[in-house]
């Protein structure tokens, strides 16, 4: 055979997926990315956030502070202060909260280990992505403030694992109900 | 069409004879270098254009990865087995949750333990894909077909991304299972996916098995005998290029891999193009397992409901678990002092170790062979230098 054949059939390979991207879709996949965004996935995840229920983040929030994620994150950029005293809940029940709690998003790894141990679902992974700074040192470091966000809008960027968590949640509201309510909460 | 005609002319290494002799010349060859796959540095001696000295340096991208892990608790070390092979976190996770259930004993329920095998044998085709689109560009066949390779790498990191939120970070597996349950819809997907792989590798083979300047650069270069092979402890598809039998999924058949019918593609000379080739079948054996483990799929919990992940303390002792990931053996070795943290964290990387016979295979070849040896060897600099 000539030499060279090889060269020419690769070339129509070539050739055949230059053609086809104007018609298959399969052999054009790029975004043009400003003006066009691929839509993410329900899991997919980026930076920790803390959900708060009603309407005000600085009462809702449902971190009781008690600083298993902090224990746990692998890169150590969570930091949490926990208050000094307890303060009605969005339950009306009595709770530590977090007078400080930063996450440093610099550092984080977005491994969601501070997720799964939260026994509260106080913290959950959010999608956003167009995080850059024109600062280099603490632009990246979120407050409390701006971590808190509201179940809604957790809602809205995972819905199929919102609505398990709510389930879950009120589940365990149902089974604390017939006990007296006199109990203080561990912690 | 057989490739024989050109054959003859690709024979006998080197082909170029040195017209210099006496003066060796000194070239320093990355770490900046496009072809080293990350930042990797070669001490090159050459005569005239022929290798005659080559000296690895390595440990820029050291991370103290093993350190970590020991002061990190068994959990926290998960997500930064992701970063040793950024290609292949699905295995890593595997490797890493293999050793720990050997240390403390956990049994790990059947769906999780399918799952486990479908998310590594697709991470083998990410890796295989993308290492065959790399290896290529080292060739000079700059862009084309790394393009090709990473459009189909984009579909299966894909399914990655909707299954545990990361592209490539999956951070999935865990002690005793996995982490979540398959998304609705990933497995019509995913199927959809596998089936259509078998086009892609055959336009790629039409792209590249039959091209003369491929078989060139590619023949009778950097070849590998069996006996220093074995000598030097390569494995995965570099091992079994040199013709040698060893497949840890068949040797160990950790995980559930006995119950799967595949074949363990050999190569015959040990050269860069049986290490290509080699990753074509090892795809093509890939596939056949991903059909066989989707259609058999149990329903079922995917965690071992006994596993505390948090404050997990495993009994005193050691393990060491090993799989085959795509680029060879992978192992953690742990030892426990039975408290939060591994008293001994260590990783068996296979890219380190296969690199280590780079000068073995690179002498008497011409500096541009060296790029295409490198890239046959198929190394990630995050494992080598962790």
């Amino acid at each position: 055979m000539m030499i060279g054949a090889g060269i020419l059939k690769g070339m129509a390979v070539t050739g055949r997926n230059f053609l086809g991207s104007y018609f298959e879709k399969d052999r054009l996949t790029t975004v043009q990315y400003p003006e066009e965004r691929s839509p993410l996935p329900e899991n997919s995840r980026n930076f920790p956030f803390l959900v708060f229920d009603t309407d005000d983040a600085a009462a809702g929030l449902r971190c009781v502070a008690c600083k298993i994620c902090e224990k746990e994150c692998p890169p150590q950029c969570i930091y949490i202060v926990k208050s000094a005293e307890k303060k009605p809940d969005y339950m009306g029940k009595p709770q530590f909260y977090p007078a400080t709690f930063d996450i440093d998003i610099s550092v984080c790894m977005s491994c969601q280990i501070c997720v799964e141990v939260c026994p509260f679902e106080a913290i959950k992974m959010d999608k956003v992505y167009e995080l850059s700074r024109r600062e280099r040192f603490d632009a990246l470091l979120m407050r409390k403030d701006e971590l808190a966000k509201s179940n809604t809008y957790y809602h809205g960027i995972h819905p199929l694992e919102a609505a398990t968590v709510d389930a879950n949640l009120l589940a365990a509201a149902e089974k604390k109900k017939p006990a007296p309510a006199a109990a203080p909460p561990p912690g | 069409m057989s490739a024989t005609g050109f054959q003859e002319l690709a024979q006998a290494p080197p082909r170029i004879t040195s017209r210099f002799d006496g003066e060796l010349l000194e070239v320093s060859m990355g770490p900046q270098h496009p072809s080293t796959h990350g930042v990797f540095r070669m001490n090159v001696a050459l005569e005239g254009e022929i290798v005659r000295k080559l000296k690895p340096v390595f440990g820029y991208l050291h991370r103290n990865h093993e350190k970590i892990g020991e002061n990190t608790s068994y959990l926290g070390s998960m997500p930064y087995t992701d970063r040793l092979d950024y290609f292949c976190s699905m295995t890593n996770n595997w490797a890493y949750a293999l050793s720990v259930e050997k240390l403390a004993g956990i049994e790990v329920p059947e769906r999780a333990e399918y799952l486990r095998v479908i998310l590594a044998e697709l991470t083998r085709l990410v890796n295989h894909t993308s290492l065959l689109g790399f290896l290529l560009s080292d060739m000079g066949a700059w862009g084309t077909p790394l393009m090709y390779a990473f459009r189909e790498r984009e579909h299966v990191l894909d399914l990655f991304e909707s299954l545990s939120g990361s592209r490539m970070m999956c951070d999935y597996m865990r002690f005793g299972g996995c982490r979540v349950d398959l998304p609705p819809g990933w497995m019509e997907h995913a199927r959809k996916i596998v089936d259509n792989f078998p086009r892609f590798l055959d336009e790629f083979e039409k792209l590249i098995t039959g091209n003369e300047i491929l078989i060139a650069r590619t023949q009778e270069v950097g070849k590998l005998s069996a006996e220093l092979a074995i000598n030097a402890g390569i494995t995965g598809p570099g091992l079994r290029a040199s013709g040698v039998n060893y497949d840890i999924r068949k040797v160990d058949g950790y995980g559930i891999y006995p119950r799967f019918k595949f074949r363990v593609p050999l190569g015959d000379h040990g050269d860069c193009y049986d290490r290509l080739m080699m990753r074509v079948l090892e795809l093509r054996e890939s596939l056949t397992i991903l059909h066989q483990a989707m259609d058999q799929l149990p329903a079922g919990p995917i965690m071992n409901p006994k596993v505390k992940l948090r404050a997990f303390k495993p009994p005193v002792g050691e393990a060491y678990g090993r799989i085959e990931g795509p680029k060879g053996e992978l192992g953690f070795y742990l030892i426990s002092d039975g408290t939060g943290n591994p008293y001994r964290y260590r990783v068996r990387p296979p890219s380190l170790i296969n690199l280590t016979i780079l000068e073995d295979m690179c002498l008497g070849h011409t500096v541009a062979d060296v790029m295409v040896i490198l890239g046959s060897i198929d190394i990630v600099m995050g494992e080598v230098d962790r």
